[in-house]
């Protein structure tokens, strides 16, 4: 999702060459890349590869995995109910809760993008609960904010998508370091043709900043899928009233950690690996049709 | 929008904005029974109790104990970070060997990858060394450059120095080493602070991974004391519970306003440079 920001790559490429002149030892490139080589290994890769395995077996940690074949996936798809609740409610989250948050950092981002001193201070202030709307105090707050809702199925989640959009000043940065980066002068040609500001910003805003924009609804629909602990906390660890607030990560954990299935929840990891893959694929399907790169020959 | 009506606009905004932290703050000053029964700002009667039973033992171990666990963890996990990212952020950035595309490109998909994913396996590994219910679960991932986003950010500070002063160096005589310590390094400080900060602040607030992995009532770290609130029904508790929460985001605030410009920067231009 980065890379598609960074077209300039070959050029650095080409400079690099200049550096075998110095005869650089590529064993040294390793011994920098060690660390990252041996956590790449043992803690990305090769989990990943025995998550695999371990999702075609019975597994309760203290005991030996046993095969079971498609066991697993066979339950969660066509079994238990319990997992497209968590599938259910983590759509309906992440539908709501995404476009109401880029929505309302763009807003808020094209409302404070001025010249004046105080912006910067703005900038901060809007940005504060990003960092804190992970926290456990934050959840425990909305826990009791909400009291009233959170016995309430339906309100229950959108007291947790109101968490989400309170959360709105990280995308919101993002795009006022984009709105920056447009030049002034196509706002000044479209206020000399008589453009009006609705126009302006189909015309003008919009696909100037839509690389940005792309960013972070590709950034936002991943993390939106990961939330994990406001769920916990207003649900006490439960994700009820009715499995409304059962986000499909709290049943992770409620069925590895809890219930100790890991082979269960390791098939789940991987149906949500394969659910996110195909969802960052789509956006990026979609992408070639509305995103516009000003380095772009068309 | 004319001028004068863009603070006022914008002032509008923060007020409902900020309201629960400020909220939190005035909150951790009632009584219980005052909690549950009204969301008002300013508390009818102030009281010091919240705060004076924290000094007693939580599941038979003291608030102070929560703290410095939380401290240890995420001032190691910064401290790792920094030093294992910056090292395969430079690699990246300035060496040349085979396989640096592909690996690079590896990297950055991890970024997207959600950390579910490697929970499982990670932790019948950490099992299996013996690490469960210690904080090198925590702790070691950071130590093996696993947080792909601080590379990439890293990465892209370096690309902005220019080759030049690298090349010069290297007329000089130095290494890679010597270069990575002495020219690199000083210059994307300011991207190594963003990345400790960034990285402590993650990780103060961090539940997933520490629910998991941590359960001994003396390794507890905050997130997990807060937890132990949630199950209780009785109001008295509450007045405790906020002012713990109260006092666990204080860290954040700090090192929020001592930085702020730093890490909101640092965070804007991470999507855009390159």
């Amino acid at each position: 999702m980065t890379t598609v920001l960074e077209r300039p790559r070959a050029k650095a490429e080409t400079r690099s060459k200049s550096l075998r002149r110095y005869g650089e030892r590529p064993s040294i490139a390793y011994l920098f890349l060690s660390p990252w080589v041996v956590g790449a290994v043992f803690l990305t890769a090769g989990p990943m590869v025995w998550l695999l395995y371990l999702s075609f077996t019975d597994y309760d940690l203290f005991t030996a995995p046993q095969w079971v074949g498609v066991d697993n996936y066979v339950r969660m798809l066509t079994v238990d109910p319990h997992f497209w609740n968590a599938v259910w409610a983590t759509t309906k989250f992440v539908v709501i809760s995404v476009p109401a948050q880029l929505i309302a950092a763009l807003g808020v981002a094209m409302l404070i993008n001025r010249r004046s001193r105080a912006q910067g201070f703005y900038r901060s202030a809007f940005y504060a609960p990003s960092l804190l709307g992970a926290s456990v105090s934050v959840a425990l707050v909305w826990r009791v904010i909400f009291h009233d809702w959170i016995g309430h199925p339906d309100r229950a989640l959108l007291a947790l998508v109101l968490l989400a959009v309170w959360q709105f000043g990280a995308p919101m940065v993002i795009f006022l370091a984009g709105l920056q980066q447009i030049p002034q002068e196509y706002y000044d040609a479209a206020a000399v043709d008589g453009a009006g500001p609705w126009r302006t910003f189909l015309k003008i805003t919009v696909p100037m900043l839509s690389p940005v924009i792309f960013f972070n609804l590709v950034l936002d629909t991943i993390r939106a899928f990961q939330v994990f602990t406001g769920a916990y906390v207003v649900s006490n660890g439960t994700g009820g009233p009715s499995d409304s607030t059962l986000f499909y990560t709290l049943y992770l954990y409620e069925k590895g950690f809890v219930e100790f299935k890991m082979g269960y929840a390791s098939a789940m990891s991987w149906f949500l690996l394969l659910i996110i893959a195909l969802i960052t694929a789509l956006l990026f399907r979609t992408a070639k049709g509305w995103v516009f790169y000003s380095g772009d020959e068309t | 929008m004319s001028r004068r009506l863009w603070h006022p606009a914008v002032i509008l905004l923060l007020i409902p904005l900020l309201y629960p932290i400020v909220w939190l703050a005035f909150a951790s000053f009632k009584s219980g029974s005052e909690i549950v029964q009204s969301l008002a700002l300013l508390p009818e009667e102030w009281i010091l109790d919240n705060y004076r039973a924290l000094g007693d033992d939580l599941a038979g171990v003291s608030a102070g104990r929560f703290f410095v666990n939380s401290t240890i963890v995420a001032a190691s996990c910064a401290i790792a970070n920094v030093a294992s990212c910056s090292l395969a952020a430079y690699a990246f950035a300035r060496l040349r060997f085979r396989l640096r595309a592909p690996l690079f490109a590896f990297t950055l998909a991890t970024i997207m990858l959600p950390v579910h994913i490697v929970t499982i396996p990670q932790y019948s590994l950490f099992q299996k060394l013996g690490m469960v219910d210690t904080f090198w679960p925590l702790i070691l991932p950071k130590l093996l450059a696993t947080d792909a986003f601080f590379i990439f950010l890293m990465v892209q500070f370096m690309r902005t120095i220019p080759r030049e002063l690298d090349e010069a160096a290297r007329l000089d005589g130095c290494g890679s080493i010597r270069i990575f310590g002495s020219v690199v390094l000083p210059l994307i400080r300011p991207a190594l602070v963003t990345t400790a900060i960034f990285t402590f602040i993650w990780t103060w607030n961090d539940f997933f991974t520490q629910l998991i992995y941590l359960s001994s009532p003396e390794k507890l770290t905050l997130p997990l004391a807060l937890r132990l609130f949630i199950d209780t029904t009785d109001y008295n508790a509450f007045g405790p519970m906020l002012a713990l929460s109260a006092l666990a985001i204080v860290p954040i605030l700090l090192f929020f306003a001592a930085f702020q410009r730093l890490l909101v920067e640092g965070f804007a231009t991470s999507g855009l440079k390159g």
